[in-house]
């Protein structure tokens, strides 16, 4: 078999059932197999980043590994911020590239690059293979590496002469690498531990992370949630973690998260942290991070635990089997409900209490649209989606993000999908191009900013061609909103380099591509025009013309404590 | 909290990344490896590193933390923590070696048990061998005599073996 066959063959096995890529010469060879291979639905995209999002969008939504392939040199570097994307987040993703013939490897070749030494700080591992006969057993690692312990993502570079050559296949059923062995069993004594510090508490709060979404532990979070009466707060990587309408959420935290959740957290004498990783847009002033409280740590990585804040309880190990051990305990020592419920009952009087304080609000009122007042509408347009699952949104990075984790309620996992430790504008639409593709019925809207969506819009070529019914809903503020923001708070609105010039007219744009542009410019606009859109069943742009200077609040300022926020 | 030396010994997969990563770590992180020592162990497949450190009890969990993480990584010891270990490294020394100062270099070298390697009209190469305290001292007592140049290796470690089982 040739190493180019070899490639195909372990893509198969895999259960690979689309690639999102870009070819060139370093890979003609592969691409030229997958022309033989009907199973593998190839998606050609405009830009390698966009190949790298798709990938990433698709493993985010359906929990399986993206693939995406591309060229050497000027190939492979165009997919470093999708690979960086996927790395902070921890999304499985395999990155195939393809590079010069061994031979020529470090002698400055045509269209070299050591993409190996380049991704080494944004991969969870990457290879260089050198034999054709490694092929399959590099295959299989690298999707093993990809999707056990902390997913992430996993290069593989493919010389040209490794395409070439021939050799046997063998493809190894069984995979131990004796230098990875993620732990997946929490130790028994730190969940006991952490039971008893539940069962002695009177201010608890469950933190929800990213880590729970990708090990599928919501059902396991809301049980527990449920059983002891625990008040719930998410990261934005958690949102879908614990159902957002449940009346025990108290949404996201952090520095645009709710007045309710930061206060709880900041007040509280008893963290349950589980798949969250203490990030500082988090946590604000680490030093000022929840004084009173003890904190229980579940987190697959150890290298998460201890390393923002200090814990008192960690637990390495699978989210979901750390969650059900520590459930069997609450099972077994049978506390009735009652007692559980008179244990919090104070401290949900005094949550329920900052909840009426500050709620998230915002005034439609006026010519201008709010965007809030946007996402709120889409919400009520789509909640039998929302709570069904049949909706996905993605997001670009900027206010548009942070409204829709405001003003969305998700309530099912895997059904937000947005760059949250890298921050990636341009992430979200080729992100929504692959969640659609692993997910042909379900309804795939992604919310953008006018800056943002400038930094992929090429990749609307790529979804009219796959005939993908994506709807992109523009917040279009005529400005880099979100810097926009901190300039106006913290610079003195000096607004430099927060306006465009020059903004495309999206409708034409869309039209010029044969998708579907709508517009909105007044408020009474706005639902029949999300409507149109989400009855559509092509690509659909849709531009909206909200307030210009319209803020996200509450704020913590950054490097403040998370109690100092900025109310509206 | 104070920042105190450690010795790491790492077991790593013989393979050519390996060590890129591992340096990678390092200075991504802001972390300094102030020595480093790799070679092939008994298994051709393994690498063995010797590597020091400095930090903080938090900084070094972390850089613990982080090397387990590595894919290739097989096992990390903070030797340091495990009770007695020996430790190595070994110099080259040239130094200036004239008339009036060749006897006393190579007293020095009897005390401290060094060979000399290399001898030439105006020189010695000494080699000295021991922990690095060792080295030091040889180093600060031929330092007045003239060190034209040095070559160190860098620490390896062991642990001790229990003396009574
Ligand atoms: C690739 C990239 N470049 C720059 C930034 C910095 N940045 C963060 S938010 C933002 C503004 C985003 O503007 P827009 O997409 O219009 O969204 P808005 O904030 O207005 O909703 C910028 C420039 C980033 N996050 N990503």
């Amino acid at each position: 078999m040739t190493g180019a066959q070899m490639i195909v063959e372990a893509l198969k096995r895999e259960g690979v059932e689309v690639i999102f890529g870009y070819p060139g010469g370093a890979v003609i060879d592969i691409y030229d197999e997958l022309y033989r291979t009907p199973e593998i639905k190839h998606v050609l995209v405009r830009h390698e980043q966009g190949a790298a999002h798709a990938a990433d969008g698709y493993a985010r939504s359906t929990g399986k590994v993206g693939v995406c392939l591309v060229t050497s040199g000027p190939g492979a570097t165009n997919t470093v911020t999708g690979i960086a994307t996927a790395y902070m987040d921890s999304i499985p993703v395999v990155i195939l590239t393809g590079q010069v013939p061994t031979k020529l490897i470090g002698n400055d070749a045509f269209q070299e690059v050591d993409i190996t030494g380049i991704t080494r700080p944004c991969t969870k591992h990457n290879f260089l293979v050198k034999r054709t006969e490694d092929l399959p057993r590099i295959l299989r690692a690298a999707f093993h590496i990809a999707r056990t312990g902390r997913p992430g993502p996993v290069l593989v570079d493919l010389p040209k002469d490794v395409q070439q050559g021939k050799a046997e296949f063998y493809w190894p059923e069984e995979i131990r690498l004796r230098s990875y062995q993620p732990v997946y069993d929490p130790h028994p004594r730190q969940v006991e531990k952490a039971y008893r510090l539940l069962e002695s508490c009177t201010r608890p709060v469950v933190l929800v992370g990213g880590g729970v979404i990708s090990s599928g532990a919501h059902e396991e979070v809301r049980e527990l949630a449920e059983r002891l009466h625990l008040p719930v707060t998410m990261t934005l990587m958690g949102l879908g973690g614990f159902p957002g309408s449940h009346p025990q959420s108290l949404g996201m935290l952090g520095m645009h998260g709710t007045y309710y959740a930061n206060m709880a957290v900041a007040n509280s004498d008893l963290i349950l942290a589980v798949g969250a990783r203490f990030d500082d847009r988090v946590t604000g002033k680490v030093d000022a991070f929840a004084p009173m409280a003890k904190i229980i740590h579940i987190d697959i990585d150890p290298t998460s635990i201890q390393k923002n804040v200090r814990v008192d309880v960690p637990i390495v190990g699978d989210c979901k089997r750390s969650l059900e051990k520590l459930l069997e305990i609450v099972k077994e020592v049978a506390r009735p409900e009652k007692i559980w419920r008179e244990q919090f009952k104070e401290w949900w009087e005094q949550i329920e209490i900052w909840k009426k304080r500050y709620p998230l609000s915002y005034k439609q009122e006026g010519e201008y649209i709010k965007p809030q007042f946007v996402i709120e509408k889409l919400y009520e347009l789509t909640r039998d989606k929302a709570q069904s699952g049949e909706i996905i949104i993605s997001t670009e990075v900027g206010q548009n993000q942070m409204w829709t984790a405001q003003f969305y309620k998700f309530d099912r996992p895997r059904t937000l999908i947005t760059s949250g430790g890298l921050g990636t504008m341009g992430f979200g639409f080729p992100a929504a191009i692959g969640a659609q593709m692993g997910h042909p019925g379900k309804l795939v809207v992604d919310i953008a900013g006018d800056g943002s969506i400038q930094m992929n819009i090429q990749e609307m070529a790529t979804a009219m061609e796959q005939g993908l019914p994506v709807k992109v809903i523009i917040l279009n503020n005529g400005y880099l909103g979100m810097v926009r923001q901190w300039q106006e708070l913290f610079y003195e609105r000096r607004y430099s380099a927060v306006k465009f010039q020059v903004i495309p007219d999206f409708v034409k744009l869309a039209e010029a591509y044969g998708a579907l542009g709508l517009r909105a410019t007044r408020p009474e606009e706005v639902e029949p025009v999300l409507k149109q859109a989400l009855e559509s069943d092509r690509l659909t742009l849709v531009d909206i013309h909200i307030a210009p200077e319209e803020g996200v609040f509450p704020m913590v300022p950054a490097g403040r404590a998370t109690t100092e926020m900025i109310l509206v | 909290m104070s920042e105190r030396k450690h010795t790491l010994s790492v077991l790593v997969e013989n393979t050519p990344g390996a060590l890129a990563r591992i340096a990678g770590l390092f200075s991504g992180r802001g972390f300094n490896i102030d020595s480093l020592c790799v070679a092939e162990t008994l298994d051709p497949t393994l690498s063995h590193l010797t590597l020091v450190t400095t930090g903080d009890d938090l900084i070094i969990e972390q850089i613990i933390k982080q090397l387990r993480r590595l894919v290739d990584v097989y096992k990390v010891v903070d030797v340091t923590e495990e009770g007695e270990f020996v430790e190595r490294e070994m110099a080259l020394i040239k130094v200036r070696a004239e008339k009036e100062t060749r006897a006393e270099v190579l007293r020095m070298c009897d005390i401290f048990r060094c060979k000399v390697v290399d001898v030439s009209p105006r020189t010695y190469t000494i080699e000295v061998t021991g922990p690095q305290s060792k080295l030091q001292a040889v180093i600060e007592l031929l330092k007045p005599i003239g060190i034209k140049e040095i070559v160190r290796t860098g620490v390896i470690a062991m642990r001790r073996e229990k003396k009574n089982p």
